[in-house]
């Protein structure tokens, strides 16, 4: 209640402040930066992260810039509203953060060509519009190897969202990662159709362990398969936020988001009028992914080769997608001594050999 | 398919089950009595924040439960009081509940957001949880498991056996006859939603005390809306509503445990079912001879102004 409270407060001051500029009384006025996010700030995942970013930039720049936010916004038309609304009302910068808003943020920075858009995770660009995405596969490689190591019953669960390519390039590092270290490791894979529902994320945790799976990952946003790994006494990986609160023993560490860095330099760039149109890709080597919590009680050689291959990645030494590369239909899908590009990443669809599952369509 | 595993299926059924039958019971007396109440998702968010806030400063689960239930049957006063009082629209009245629920509980929960708490621990049945299978599949719950049972059965004694029964259901046929032969339609309708916010209150503890006991906006993720459907799937009838919620429940586990195998229902489908089916049904439903053979309460939605 607390944090409603100052933002409440903020909202007077920046009034009282707007109220003080009309007057023409100020030379200089902050920067006005605005994000637009899909889920509630309190999913604890996802938006949860996207505001926290919002929150240290804010800190980082204090009273050069004023930033506002939209929660709970529907991927449709909607969402064109909100933004466009947003560009109206002298927003100079405009982050929205979610793959639905492409198409509405194009159209809105279209026509209003002086205002600065960022769209997380998608594809189109313009004049005035970048994108920024994060190298996910990063870490999920690193949960992998941690997962190779510890599983005993040689089975890794993966609780998937959506059959998309972040998704099925995620599933493809984890499973190259264990494998590396466990060449007799599985993955089962269960998609859940959702990005964010505790109770039927918890279902899938529980089908998963009842099906001899003693390692979890997942990539969806709620803490609920972590609670039903500690509840059942299996080892869990956090995904985008710190979950070590909700399983103490389970918790492994959890692969956490950072979108400050990205959101500061681009604030940076806009005031030195140095931005530019791009497709921006953060992982380890840019702080945007961060190995957060990792828990005491893992043996000393998951330690050390969790923190190896981080930093191997980090500084560029390990490339997970680089060729040769099978797909489990068998066909060549990386050419020896090739590491896909950016945008071949991005187009992922297709599981490595040996993950015995299919895609579904 | 191992023994074990079908235990497990079973097991879940009962968990996932639970809040369903929870709410669709309340729902299904409220609409007995006339009222359609379509803020159960408010609801059930606002029973699931206080429950987790009242665990969390006290540390003691029955009192959390009771403050679910309270506050689950302060937000339906609130409804009550605007669609019985006011006469105002229920549908309306309803889904304004909703988004009134969805962003108050997301207030109050702002500082609550990030913890985890031990949980409404299980309750085994001395005795009858050693036998195997079934004292796992049944007998080895969490205590919200067995009240839900036993509020089942007094939901069903009362309307198959009990004078109040008879009244609800005369309240949500024809107001104007009940009101005629001296009974309290307000009354009654008061206390029916009464009833069904305390039961929606409860669902809500359960979500946020045993099934993942933690904080997170709109962690229901339209469990009420299912639940919803439910009570017009069970044509108001109570023991439908409970073989319904198991069976909603045995089939989404059964489709995560039967990915990757090949009895595989394509996942999106499966996600798409229960509002497929439930548009289906309300399609099916605005047919008045169809209405009549479902036995849905005739004056459903419908405000009663007494004239006097």
């Amino acid at each position: 209640m607390m944090k409603k409270h100052k933002n409440w407060q903020r909202w007077v001051t920046s009034a009282a402040l707007a109220l003080g500029l009309s007057t023409g009384a100020m030379a200089e006025d902050p920067m006005k930066v605005g994000f637009v996010y899909v889920g509630p700030v309190g999913d604890y995942g996802w938006s949860y992260e996207h505001d926290r970013g919002r929150m240290e930039a804010q800190k980082f720049f204090g009273d050069k810039i004023e930033t506002t936010f939209v929660e709970k916004v529907p991927e449709g038309a909607d969402a064109e509203r909100v933004i466009r609304q947003m560009a109206q009302s002298g927003h100079d910068l405009i982050f929205t953060t979610s793959f639905g808003f492409m198409n509405p943020t194009e159209k809105v920075a279209k026509r209003f060509p002086k205002v600065f858009f960022e769209h997380a995770t998608g594809y189109k660009r313009a004049k005035n519009l970048s994108t920024y995405v994060l190298r996910t596969y990063e870490g999920r490689y690193v949960s992998g190897i941690a997962a190779g190591m510890m599983t005993k019953t040689n089975t890794i669960g993966y609780i998937a969202s959506f059959p998309i390519p972040e998704v099925i390039r995620d599933i493809n590092s984890v499973y190259m990662a264990a494998k590396s270290v466990n060449p007799d490791v599985k993955i089962k894979i269960m998609w859940v159709s959702t990005w964010y529902d505790p109770v039927k994320e918890s279902e899938a945790a529980n089908a998963l362990i009842d099906q001899g799976v003693d390692v979890l990952i997942q990539h969806t946003d709620s803490p609920a398969p972590l609670m039903a790994a500690e509840k059942r006494g299996v080892k869990a990986i956090g995904q985008a936020s710190d979950m070590s609160k909700f399983a103490p023993n389970a918790h492994m560490f959890s692969i956490r988001d950072d979108w400050a860095p990205h959101y500061i330099k681009t604030i940076q760039e806009i005031m030195d009028g140095t931005w530019k149109p791009e497709d921006f890709w953060g992982g380890f080597a840019e702080d945007m992914l961060v190995v957060a919590s990792v828990n005491d009680n893992l043996p000393a050689d998951v330690k050390t080769a969790v923190t190896k291959a981080h930093d191997d990645i980090k500084s560029g030494k390990l490339k997970p997608f680089t060729g040769p590369m099978k797909s489990n239909e068998g066909k060549l899908v990386i050419e020896a001594g090739h590491t896909l590009t950016d945008e071949e990443l991005a187009g992922v669809n297709w599981f490595i050999e040996g993950i015995d599952a299919t895609i579904p369509k | 398919m191992d023994i074990d595993l079908i235990t497990n299926i079973l097991f879940a059924t009962f968990k996932t089950g639970t809040p369903l039958i929870l709410i669709a019971l309340g729902e299904m007396v409220c609409e007995k009595s006339g009222v359609l109440n379509l803020g159960q998702e408010g609801m059930l968010l606002v029973g699931a924040v206080v429950g987790f806030i009242a665990a969390s400063v006290t540390g003691n689960y029955f009192l959390a439960t009771f403050c679910a239930i309270f506050a689950g049957m302060g937000m339906a006063f609130l409804f009550g009081y605007l669609s019985i009082t006011l006469a105002s629209n229920q549908v309306a009245t309803g889904l304004a509940l909703t988004i009134f629920g969805g962003g108050l509980s997301a207030f109050l929960g702002t500082n609550y957001i990030g913890i985890g708490l031990e949980g409404i621990q299980v309750w085994s049945v001395p005795l009858l949880s050693d036998i195997p299978v079934i004292g796992k599949v049944l007998f080895q719950h969490d205590p919200l498991v067995y009240l839900t049972l036993a509020l089942f059965a007094l939901v069903f004694w009362v309307f198959r056996s009990t004078r109040l029964g008879l009244k609800i259901r005369a309240v949500g046929e024809n107001p104007e006859a009940a009101n005629a032969i001296g009974i309290n339609v307000q009354q009654i309708r008061f206390m029916a939603v009464l009833f069904g916010g305390a039961m929606t209150g409860l669902a809500g503890a359960y979500l946020s005390l045993v099934y993942t006991p933690m904080w997170s906006d709109g962690m229901s993720a339209g469990r009420g809306w299912i639940a919803l459907s439910l009570v017009v799937f069970a044509s108001w009838k109570a023991e439908r509503i409970l073989l319904g919620a198991y069976l909603f429940g045995f089939a989404s586990i059964l489709h995560l445990v039967l990915q990757g195998t090949r009895f595989e229902v394509p996942p999106n489908i499966m996600a798409m079912l229960p509002y497929a089916a439930t548009i289906i049904v309300l399609v099916w439903l605005s047919s008045d001879a169809i209405k009549t053979k479902m036995s849905a309460p005739k004056s459903i939605g419908q405000p009663y102004r007494p004239l006097a």
